[in-house]
This record gives C-alpha cells, sequence and structure tokens, in this order.
C-alpha cells in the first residue's frame, strides 16, 4: 500500500508554472526527505500534501484516498514548520492538546497521550510552561510533540532544523530518527537542503530541481548511481568532479579520450551512442589516486591544499578540465601550492554523461528494468 | 606596582569627564526627546491637576483665588452682619452687642472696619469710632464687640467688614453637590450605556471582519479593503442628517423611536467600524502565517481559529482600539445631540457639562467637579488597558 502517491501533480502561480508535473509513489511508513537548492518547489509539494496550497493539477492519494479536494484540517497530516509555530498564548501542554481539543478528544485521552509524547520527547517538566519560555531546541521538540500526538497518517517536516546550532541540529536529528523507529507504520516526508540531513535521515531521497523530479531513490543509489549530471553535482561534498571527454569506442565497455590524448577503458555500457560523441566524466573527489607521471591521467598545479587530518583535499587545476579537480586523499600528505601533482582515477567509479547530463550507466539499468517489468505488465496495472 | 597604578587613576577623572561629554554631544536628538517629553507632560499634567485641586477646594476660596495658591491661606474680605439688637446688653451705661464673625477656629482677621467704602481701615486691636459715639472692635481670632450710648434698634444687626486669612480647605463637598443635585449622577449613567455597547458592538464585528479580511481567500478582497481605507475619510458632520433620516424612516417601520439609545450603538457602531476593521486587519494580517497554518494542519477550521489563536494573540490591538473608540465615544456630543434627546433619561455627561456651561457659569466648583467627574472614566479605562499596548505578546512563538 502506497502511503503518498502524486501523480502528475503541477502547480502555477497565476501563469507561472512551480511545478512541472511530480509522479511519485511513496510507501506506508517510508521515512522520503526532498532535498534540492532553494526555489525548486519542495517546499511547495510539502504544502501541497498538507494541504496549505491548491493543487493546480494532477492527483493527490494518502493512504489510497484521492485527498484534493480535502482541506488541510481533514487530512489527517500533521507538520513540523521551520519557525516551530507554536501558539504563543498557550503553554507547552496546550501546544500539544490543541489538535485533540479541537477533535474533541475526552480529557483522559489528551492528557494520556500528551504526557507519553512529553516522555519520549523529555519534555515532562516544561508542559506548564509557556513558549517563550524555552530554548530552540525545546521549542522544536514541542512542535514534532504537538504532531505526534496527533497519531497522523502523514508526519510533514519543513526544514525543520534549520533554525538551531550545529550541536543540537545533530542531537535533534538523532531524535527525529529514533521518532522514525518509534512510528514504524507513520509516513514521513522531509523537506531539507541540507546533504546530510538527507543522506542520515532518508529512507529514499526525491532530488528536485526546477519543479521537476531529476531522481527518487535511496541515498546510496543517489551516491552511486546518479541518474544525471545535476544529481551527481547536487549529492556529495566535495561536488563531483566533471571532466569534458569523446567516446572514443562504443560498446559494453567504453573507451573514452581525455583531451590530453590519453585514453581509458571504463566499464561502462555505450552500445547506442555513436564513437566521437562528446561525454562527460564524472568522477568522484575520494576515486581519484595520486600517481606517478606515466600512468597519470590528469595531472596539474595545485591551487589549494585543505588538510583535515583523516584527510586531505587538493584543488588542482587540470590541463584535462576548464573546472578546478578536487581530490579526497587519505591521510596527511605533504603538498603545498603551486607544486604539479599527477593523478590517475578508478576506472569502475567513472560515471559518465551524454550531452543532455543524462548517465550512461543509469540509463542502461532503467533499460534492464524496464525489460524486466515489460514481462510481468499484469502486475504493474493490478499496483495501480 | 603602585607607580603604575597612581598615574593611571590620575587619568581616570579626565576619561570619566570626557564620557560625560560625549553623552552630551552623541544625543542633542536624546536631549530633545527627552525635553519634549517633559514639556508634553507638563502640558498635559498641570491643566489636569489644576482641574482636580480646583473641584476639591472650597467654593469660596475658589472663587477668590487660583489653585496653584490653594495650598497657602487665602485672605478674603469678608462681610457679616453683628447679631441683631435684640441680644444686646446693657454694661456700665453703654449697649453691647457681643459675637464671632464666623465659626471657623482657624480663621485669623487682619483688619475691620465698618463701612463698605473702608472695609479695611482699622488693625485688629484698634477701636473704631463709629457715628453717634459708636464703637467696634474685632479681636484677631474673630471675636466682636459693638457698643453703643445709646440702645441698638432696627430688625438686623449690623454689617461688619473684616479682612481674614483663611487657612486652605479642601473636601468632598462639590462632588456630594454634583452628583446628587447637578444630574450629573444620571447622565453619568447615560454615558456608560451608550459608550459600553458601542465599544464592543464595533470591536466583535470589526475582529471578523478583519480576520476574513486577512487570512480568507476570497475574489474581490482587495477591492472591500480598499473601500474600507476610503470609508475612513468620509467626514462625520456630512453623514449625519442623511443617517439619522434613514434610521428614523426604516425605524417607523419597524415602531422604534427616532431617538433613542440603539439608533446611537448604531451610529457609533458605524463611524468606529471602518477604523477598527483598517487597525485590526493591520495587526492580524501581520501574525505569523505558520502559527495560522499550523492550526489548520492541526485540525481547527475558520472559526477555531479565529477564536482560539487570533483572538488571544490580537488581545494588544483590540485593547487599543477599545481606548480609541471608548474615549471618542465618551467625549462625543455631535452624534449624542443628533441621536439622542435632551431628557433626563438620555442626557450623556457631555450634553451635560455644555447645559451647565450655561446655568451654572460662574460656579466653578459645580463646573471643575462635573469636569473631573466626566474625565475620571477614560482616564480609569486608559490606565488598566495601556499595559496591553506596550505587552509583546508574540515574543518566543516564532524565532
Amino acid at each position: 500500500m502506497t502511503g503518498v502517491k502524486l501523480s502528475n501533480i503541477r502547480k502555477s502561480y497565476a501563469r507561472n508554472e512551480v511545478l512541472h508535473g511530480i509522479d511519485l509513489e511513496i510507501e506506508l511508513g517510508e521515512f522520503v526527505v526532498f532535498v534540492g537548492p532553494s526555489g525548486c518547489g519542495k517546499s511547495t509539494l510539502l504544502r501541497m500534501i498538507a494541504g496549505l496550497e491548491s493543487i493546480s493539477d494532477g492527483e493527490m492519494y494518502i493512504e489510497g484516498a484521492l485527498v484534493n479536494h480535502i482541506p488541510a484540517s481533514m487530512r489527517g497530516t500533521a507538520m513540523v514548520f521551520q519557525t516551530y509555530a507554536l501558539y504563543p498564548h498557550m503553554t507547552v501542554y496546550d501546544n500539544m492538546a490543541f489538535a485533540m481539543r479541537i477533535a474533541k478528544e475526552s480529557k483522559e485521552v489528551i492528557d494520556e497521550k500528551v504526557h507519553q509524547a512529553a516522555e519520549l520527547l523529555q519534555l515532562t517538566e516544561y508542559l506548564g510552561r509557556l513558549p517563550k519560555a524555552l530554548s530552540g531546541g525545546q521549542r522544536q521538540r514541542v512542535a514534532i510533540g504537538r504532531a505526534i500526538v496527533r497519531s497522523p497518517k502523514v508526519f510533514l517536516f519543513d526544514e525543520p532544523l534549520s533554525n538551531l546550532d550545529a550541536a543540537l541540529r545533530v542531537q535533534t536529528r538523532i531524535e527525529i530518527a529514533n521518532l522514525k523507529e518509534n512510528m514504524p507504520g507513520t509516513t514521513m516526508i522531509y523537506v531539507t537542503h541540507d546533504q546530510v540531513e538527507a543522506m542520515t535521515l532518508a529512507d529514499r531521497i526525491v532530488v528536485l530541481s526546477a519543479g521537476k523530479v531529476e531522481q527518487f531513490g535511496s541515498p546510496l543509489e543517489l551516491y552511486t548511481n546518479p541518474a544525471n549530471l545535476f544529481v551527481a553535482r547536487f549529492i556529495g561534498s566535495p561536488a563531483m568532479n566533471i571532466l569534458p571527454v569523446v567516446l572514443e569506442q562504443s560498446g559494453p565497455h567504453s573507451l573514452i579520450r581525455f583531451t590530453s590524448g590519453k585514453t581509458l577503458s571504463v566499464p561502462v555500457a555505450s552500445e547506442l551512442m555513436e564513437e566521437g560523441a562528446e561525454l562527460q566524466l564524472g568522477i568522484r573527489s575520494e576515486d581519484l589516486l595520486l600517481s606517478d607521471k606515466l600512468n597519470a591521467l590528469l595531472s596539474g598545479e595545485v591551487q589549494f591544499v585543505e588538510s583535515l587530518g583523516e584527510m586531505t583535499l587538493i584543488h588542482v587545476k587540470c590541463k584535462e578540465s576548464d573546472s578546478i579537480i578536487v581530490a579526497k586523499l587519505v591521510g596527511i600528505i605533504e603538498l603545498h601550492k603551486g607544486q604539479t601533482v599527477h593523478l590517475s582515477l578508478m576506472a569502475d567509479k567513472v560515471h559518465l554523461f551524454n550531452t543532455e547530463g543524462h548517465s550512461l550507466r543509469y540509463l542502461d539499468q532503467q533499460s534492464c528494468d524496464a525489460g524486466q517489468q515489460a514481462e510481468q505488465p499484469d502486475l504493474v496495472t493490478d499496483n495501480v | 606596582m603602585v607607580t603604575v597604578t597612581k598615574p593611571l587613576s590620575s587619568t581616570d577623572s579626565p576619561y570619566q569627564s570626557r564620557g560625560l561629554l560625549s553623552t552630551l554631544r552623541r544625543s542633542p536628538l536624546t536631549l530633545l526627546t527627552h525635553l519634549s517629553v517633559i514639556v508634553i507632560v507638563v502640558m498635559w499634567t498641570l491643566p489636569t491637576a489644576g482641574l482636580l485641586i480646583s473641584s476639591l477646594r472650597d467654593k469660596e476660596q475658589l472663587a477668590v483665588s487660583g489653585w496653584w495658591t490653594s495650598l497657602s491661606p487665602s485672605t478674603q474680605r469678608l462681610m457679616v452682619r453683628s447679631v441683631p439688637p435684640d441680644a444686646q446688653l446693657e454694661e456700665g451705661g453703654r449697649y453691647v452687642l457681643r459675637g464671632k464673625v464666623s465659626d471657623d477656629q482657624a480663621l485669623q482677621v487682619l483688619a475691620f472696619g465698618w463701612s463698605s467704602r473702608e472695609p479695611a481701615a482699622y488693625a485688629v486691636g484698634d477701636v473704631a469710632q463709629m457715628r453717634k459715639g459708636q464703637t467696634l472692635s474685632i479681636s484677631s481670632n474673630g471675636e466682636y464687640e459693638l457698643s453703643s450710648p445709646e440702645p441698638f434698634s432696627g430688625a438686623r444687626g449690623k454689617r461688619l467688614f473684616y479682612t481674614a486669612k483663611i487657612p486652605p480647605r479642601f473636601g468632598l463637598d462639590n462632588y456630594r453637590e454634583v452628583l446628587t443635585t447637578g444630574g450629573i449622577g444620571q447622565s453619568f449613567i447615560n454615558s456608560l450605556t451608550v459608550t459600553i455597547p458601542a465599544t464592543v458592538i464595533p470591536i466583535l464585528i470589526a475582529a471578523f471582519a478583519a480576520y476574513a479580511l486577512s487570512w480568507m481567500a476570497m475574489p474581490g478582497r482587495g477591492l472591500l479593503i480598499a473601500l474600507i481605507v476610503g470609508l475612513l475619510v468620509v467626514p462625520l458632520q456630512m453623514s449625519l442628517i442623511p443617517l439619522l433620516r434613514m434610521y428614523n424612516q426604516i425605524g417607523s417601520t419597524f415602531g422604534v423611536d427616532a431617538k433613542s439609545y440603539l439608533g446611537i450603538w448604531l451610529a457609533h457602531t458605524g463611524f468606529g467600524l471602518p477604523l477598527a476593521i483598517y487597525l485590526l486587519r493591520n495587526y492580524i494580517a501581520n501574525l505569523p502565517k505558520e502559527i495560522i497554518e499550523s492550526a489548520r494542519v492541526d485540525g481547527a477550521n475558520d472559526f477555531e481559529i479565529f477564536t482560539r489563536i487570533i483572538l488571544p494573540l490580537s488581545f494588544p490591538a483590540l485593547a487599543s482600539f477599545a481606548i480609541f473608540q471608548f474615549l471618542w465615544v465618551w467625549n462625543d456630543l455631535l452624534v449624542a445631540t443628533v441621536f439622542l434627546g435632551t431628557g433626563e433619561q438620555q442626557m450623556v455627561l457631555t450634553a451635560r457639562l455644555r447645559e451647565m456651561l450655561g446655568s451654572y457659569g460662574g460656579n466653578w466648583e459645580v463646573l471643575t467637579a462635573s469636569a473631573f467627574v466626566s474625565m475620571a472614566v477614560p482616564l480609569l479605562v486608559f490606565f488598566s488597558l495601556q499595559r496591553y499596548l506596550v505587552r509583546g505578546l508574540l515574543s518566543g512563538s516564532v524565532k
């Protein structure tokens, strides 16, 4: 059963379309994170699920029921806002009890649930306080508690940690992770622009850009097999290095030629590509290695060194690329600015992107999956 | 160590004086602010204090000297008639009339006379020689003695003029008089009857309207707001007569009197609503959006959001409008003149004051006391609600 299903969801303000047909199927009890740069529409999408924004086009289902025209108050969602949005004139207890009082629950039930949630979030001793007498972390916990007590179908978080300082952020992130384990049946959707939050919390991540879903998959899947250049650059820090290359020979293994003339055979299928096509090579900084001049694929001058102890980041201006290449080397490496370094790369970690920015490896896998699914067409229609 | 600390301490004082100078130099604006605050406070407090003190003074003292002299004894020229000739005694061949010019123990006579042309011709202790061998003496405590070789005749006592120093006297007599006899008491109740509903009704309507105009999407909302802002500038005087005619026509079909409290409530509500909606909408529209959305996600409908979230949070705005509207209605004379009658049961305080200015124009004690009665309620309302004007109720809701 799906927790939340979006089919071709669109959102326009006046004539300005900001979401261009979003299709998502979020499983029941799944923790899904929406990430993307600011302005990509991730918060808008979350607010549409909450019912705070109208749906311009498309259909939205929560636990199988169409909710397009169901108002926010009837959707059974709970939302934690970035600014906490506590009711300033009510005590912590009243804040948490508010929704249940609106729903006309009995006093005993309210009391029990509020105390349960307060215990879970270590808020019991603050129940009588007003929000203004709480610290930022405590306020955010009250906001979470207010959502928990409603036992919602879908739990929505809108950048809940961005108003907290670094230490509190880590702590609250762990609390949210615990919460996820305590509420296995509740679908959770979390919006953030922080990769670390996304990678550590999510079962699956939705990467959004300019109102479109770029990729939807588990955190490691996004990291190891990005669907396109955008995801490749967005996920991971430092960002993936991109170099222009030419396809020398296509096939199950592709032979590529760097601008320096050196060639490399990589285990990426490129059967459908024409030889001589221009490609972009993507390689993560930790997949670059120091090498000698003879075996090197890339060489250039060190521009900047970041020594972090357990690793050293070197920024290299290479002849093979317009942009700076960043290599993440394990341990402490004695290098300084202006020095020439030679780098090689792990061929099996290389990603190739075509001129539209799509990953060849990802496309290859998709066509394999499509082939498998095509053999069982009945099952697909049953699911819908 | 000692040599180090000594020069330091000697340089301390120039630093301090420079600090003081720089505060003075840095803040001519602050100085100006403080000065103007002082001027405003004096301008407001002084007349009020004068009014209060005057209203508490004895009416005779009030008539002869200003309120700023009220704490020092006043010197008054007074006239009194002696005891009538029936009470005369014969002592050693002369006829004597004895008495006291006043019962006031604290009174101190300074001078006296027997003719209205020279009321202070003799100092205390002198013996005034009057016509026909009569003599008069008044001691400083006010005891007088008139003596005459012939028996006193006539029915009334002699006129005695004296100048006396009278200690200040304060009391609530003026208030007692005003509240019991002047009709101020009834007018006070009438004013309250007008003011309280004329304050509560517009606030109720305006709060609902302000919520709808800020948080409920509807077609033509912007136009409606513009219309309300436009109504702010409609002059009251222009609309009074058409309004009264309309009210009377509609009232006559329902059998309502032309001049009634209902009419003035509606009129004040109408005149107060544009400002009320405008003020409250500005406040309510600026409440954090997340709080309202949060309540909506929590399952509250618009009415519940309004009563449980908006109303408590807008209390400062409601209170400040309540002060405005209360003061305006309480001090209003024009609308009351048009919409209410002049009978005892309908005359409001302002109308009563105007009427008293005509009939008691010279009686300062009545005017000051009744003016202060009419001021008391607005002052009370202001001081009891003003803390809501400054209280930051929103602190802590959002970061």
